[in-house]
């Protein structure tokens, strides 16, 4: 081993960024060195996302320092990063993609060398993808595009991938998936790179981790090998009391008629959380989507809302990005806080205070604009636009991307409750561990319903049969 | 730091420049006399920015222009019909808020339907305005009513009446975009349709409502511009395409849609005219002027854009 090889890629010493009055990083030392995969886990906000931006260059920390193995930036040192907020080019296909972060392909052939380099990342990562290096991004599912998103900062791009931060690379990947990511992680630690691994699946960091470090209010609270850690010490050490998620036994409940049936075969009964499972990508966002556009219309605003939408593709489908806080929780809630079409500006800001407590997102006001949020958070306020609603029926495509523990085991008791209440919840996730939770699930395939369980056949093992069945009789 | 920040201050500094540049040049003769010719075409220019400015609110690629084509037609159809005789000055506006109306739904049905561009549906659609504009016009010039000539060009507490009119529809624009629901949707729309479809917005409402509502205000903006200037002329709405445009921009709304700028639309038209007259009063050609006037949009909107980017 030469001499570099045993040094840090990276090091922190006491690295520092603050956004004005907020402390999103306080002082955090940490060293990568080949070979290491860090789990990184805290809450929402902890300053995860800041500290993987002060590692790759997006931002110059505050105080401290940044030193790299070899060269002077980020980029010379082979660090790569994969964004939780996906960061590929629409318009534009999977090799040119690859194109824009690996500026030495030129000449006249540059597309032939980079679908080359694409497709042989994607194929060492992802065996069987079925992606092609020429298809357009936008015409990919999010789970494609995060797909190639990862694939990319593996590829080598003319020098060599050291260390890939991946900040929740399978919050939108299937259990399938997302194991084979963790293969490749385990391979290329294994061959002397590094990686740091951000999930708020602690099963997932668990799997793949050498050492974790446990981030709280930008500080490190713990640091250690993967193995001295347990399930409970690592969510006790991140802050925030989670209930076990095993003692909510589904108990038979009494439903209300059936209020809603598609041509597909989706149905849901008054106060039924109905879940929505399969592999990620066989149609279940787009029935859910075209599920709200005929529950709602583009010419009237009914007083009450017959339906909520609360979107996993935030970016998209979520968020209003000019806006603040407030005005993006209040816009479905706007003609319950009206009188004569002006505005109640007081009981406005009544409704977002009490769901910016009740579901704790990390402000201390929410005038501040939603940008200023991290990703989780956001999410979080787009949760607090649909349950402020009165609509009856709430409908939630993959709702639960980049939120922690924490908050994912409050939401869950917040529908519980909602639903006991007579609202009804479409759910669908890629995690299984949610989809258990419901009273019915329809699983997915091609674009069609292959099953529907209820009660106690609501299993991981009947899920991923049916998620596959089709697939073996073909 | 809070005031320096909001972005309508700056078009009302490059105002209060302009009047002093001119003022110089005068050594201050005339400050009132210009301060009221200023309020007096600001008017017209600030109305149609209104309009302008809630369409280019709605996002990337809506645009009306179709402005100067719907102002023609309204002043002629409008003017023809009241025929100079007195009494008829409500009637004739609601003669002209019609075909304000007319067009608008013209034009978004276009837009909607056919899911034409709206500036190619625009631009198609007034070629068409324009057409029956001459056709009902034949070479005429009819002159407005007399209480409404005096009323277009006349004053009250020592300011114009179609400031008035322009300050009233300004403050409503606010409130509207400010205080009520529909505003509220607008900015929604604007940002992000999509979100603002799955949040419940309605937005193809909204869109239609504000392309009636841009028409309206050009046709509005006609009927006052012929009623002041003495007649309907087929060349009237000539300048407010470029106009209604750049003072939004340089009002320091968001070219990108769902940030509107009400103050700053007023700046803006108070702005453009001094330009002009300040180049006029250094004895520029008109050649020369239209260089100039493009040049000084083109610099305000790299500073805007230049000074968001910072920020």
């Amino acid at each position: 081993m030469s001499d570099h090889e045993s040094r840090p890629i990276v090091a922190l010493v006491d690295a520092a960024r603050h956004f004005g009055p907020v402390r999103a990083l306080d002082g955090v030392s940490l060293a990568v060195n080949p070979g290491d995969c860090i789990g990184l886990v805290g809450h929402n906000g902890a300053g995860k996302s800041t500290l993987v931006n002060l590692i790759n260059g997006g931002f110059a920390p505050t105080s401290g320092t940044i030193g790299f193995g070899v060269g002077e930036t980020a980029l010379a040192a082979g660090v790569r990063s994969v964004f939780q907020e996906l960061s590929l080019c629409p318009n534009l296909t999977v090799a040119e993609n690859l194109r824009i972060s690996h500026t030495s392909l030129s000449g006249l052939n540059w597309r032939r060398a980079a679908r080359a380099e694409i497709r042989q990342s994607l194929d060492t990562i992802f065996p069987g993808h079925g992606i092609d290096a020429d298809a357009e991004v936008d015409t990919l599912s999010i789970a494609q595009r995060q797909m190639v998103e990862i694939a990319i900062g593996f590829a080598p791009r003319g020098s060599m991938a050291r260390l890939v931060i991946l900040d929740e690379p399978t919050s939108s990947l299937d259990a399938g998936i997302a194991d084979q990511l963790l293969t490749h992680v385990g391979r290329f630690c294994a061959g002397g790179g590094a990686v740091i691994f951000i999930s708020h699946m602690l099963g997932e960091v668990f799997e793949v981790a050498s050492r974790i470090v446990v981030l709280k209010d930008g500080k490190v609270v713990a640091e250690g090998e993967a193995d001295d850690f347990t399930r409970k010490g690592l969510v006790d050490a991140m802050g925030h009391v989670a209930p076990e998620a095993g003692d909510v036994a589904v108990t038979a409940r009494e439903f209300g008629p059936e209020i809603l049936r598609t041509g597909q075969g989706l149905a849901a009964r008054k106060g039924e959380i109905v879940g929505l499972s399969g592999l990620a990508g066989h149609g279940q966002a787009e029935a859910l989507a075209q599920l709200y556009l005929s529950q709602s219309s583009a010419w009237r605003a009914d007083r009450t809302a017959r339906a909520a939408f609360v979107a996993g593709d935030r970016q998209r489908d979520g968020v209003l990005p000019l806006w603040s806080i407030l005005r993006n929780i209040s816009i479905s809630v706007l003609r319950q806080c009206a009188r004569g079409g002006l505005v109640e500006r007081q009981a406005e800001a009544g409704i977002a205070e009490n769901w910016r407590r009740r579901i704790g997102i990390r402000t201390y006001d929410v005038t501040n604009p939603i940008l200023s949020l991290s990703g989780g958070n956001q999410q979080k306020a787009l949760f607090a636009r649909a349950l402020a609603s009165p609509a009856p029926v709430v409908i939630m495509d993959d709702p639960m991307r980049g939120v922690d523990v924490g908050t994912k085991q409050d939401v869950y008791a917040m529908i519980r409750d909602e639903a006991a209440k007579g609202r009804t919840f479409l759910w669908y996730s890629t995690e299984t561990e949610e989809v258990c939770q419901c009273d019915r699930v329809f699983v997915f395939r091609n674009d069609e319903i292959s099953a529907e369980l209820s009660g106690a056949d609501i299993t991981e093992e009947k899920i991923l049969q049916a998620s596959f069945a089709m697939q073996e009789a073909s | 730091m809070t005031i320096l920040a909001k972005p309508w201050l700056w078009s009302w500094l490059a105002a209060a420049a302009a009047f002093a540049l001119i003022l110089g040049l005068t050594g201050g003769r005339g400050a009132g006399e210009l301060a009221y010719a200023a309020l007096s075409f600001g008017a017209f220019a600030a109305i149609v920015g209104l309009g302008q400015m809630l369409v280019i609110t709605l996002g990337p690629g809506n645009v009306d222009l179709s402005i100067p084509a719907t102002m023609t037609l309204a002043a002629t159809l409008a003017l023809k019909a009241m025929g100079g005789e007195p009494g008829t000055a409500f009637a004739g506006l609601a003669i002209a808020l019609g075909v304000g109306a007319a067009a608008g739904i013209a034009n978004y049905a276009l837009i909607f339907l056919l899911r034409l561009p709206p500036i190619i549906a625009t631009l198609a659609a007034s070629l068409v305005y324009q057409s029956l504009a001459i056709w009902s016009n034949r070479g005429l010039r009819i002159k407005p009513p007399e209480g409404l000539a005096d009323f277009a060009t006349g004053r009250f507490l020592g300011m114009p009446n179609v400031a008035w009119v322009g300050l009233a529809l300004a403050i409503a624009v606010w409130v509207l975009l400010e205080r009520a629901v529909a505003g509220r949707w607008l900015l929604a729309t604007g940002q992000n349709l999509r979100a603002a479809r799955l949040a419940g917005v309605p937005v193809e409402l909204v869109r239609a409502c504000t392309y009636v509502a841009v028409a309206m205000f050009a046709a509005l903006t006609g009927y006052l511009l012929a009623s002041f200037s003495g007649g309907a002329a087929l060349n009237m709405g000539a300048e407010y395409l470029l106009m209604s445009i750049a003072v939004v921009v340089i009002g320091g709304s968001s070219i990108a849609g769902g940030n509107s700028n009400v103050p700053g639309v007023w700046g803006a038209a108070l702005f453009m005219f001094l330009v002009v007259s300040m180049l006029n009063s250094y004895g520029a050609g008109a050649g020369a002027r239209n260089v100039l006037t493009g040049a000084i949009i083109i610099a305000i909107v790299i500073a805007a854009s230049t000074r968001r980017a910072r920020t």
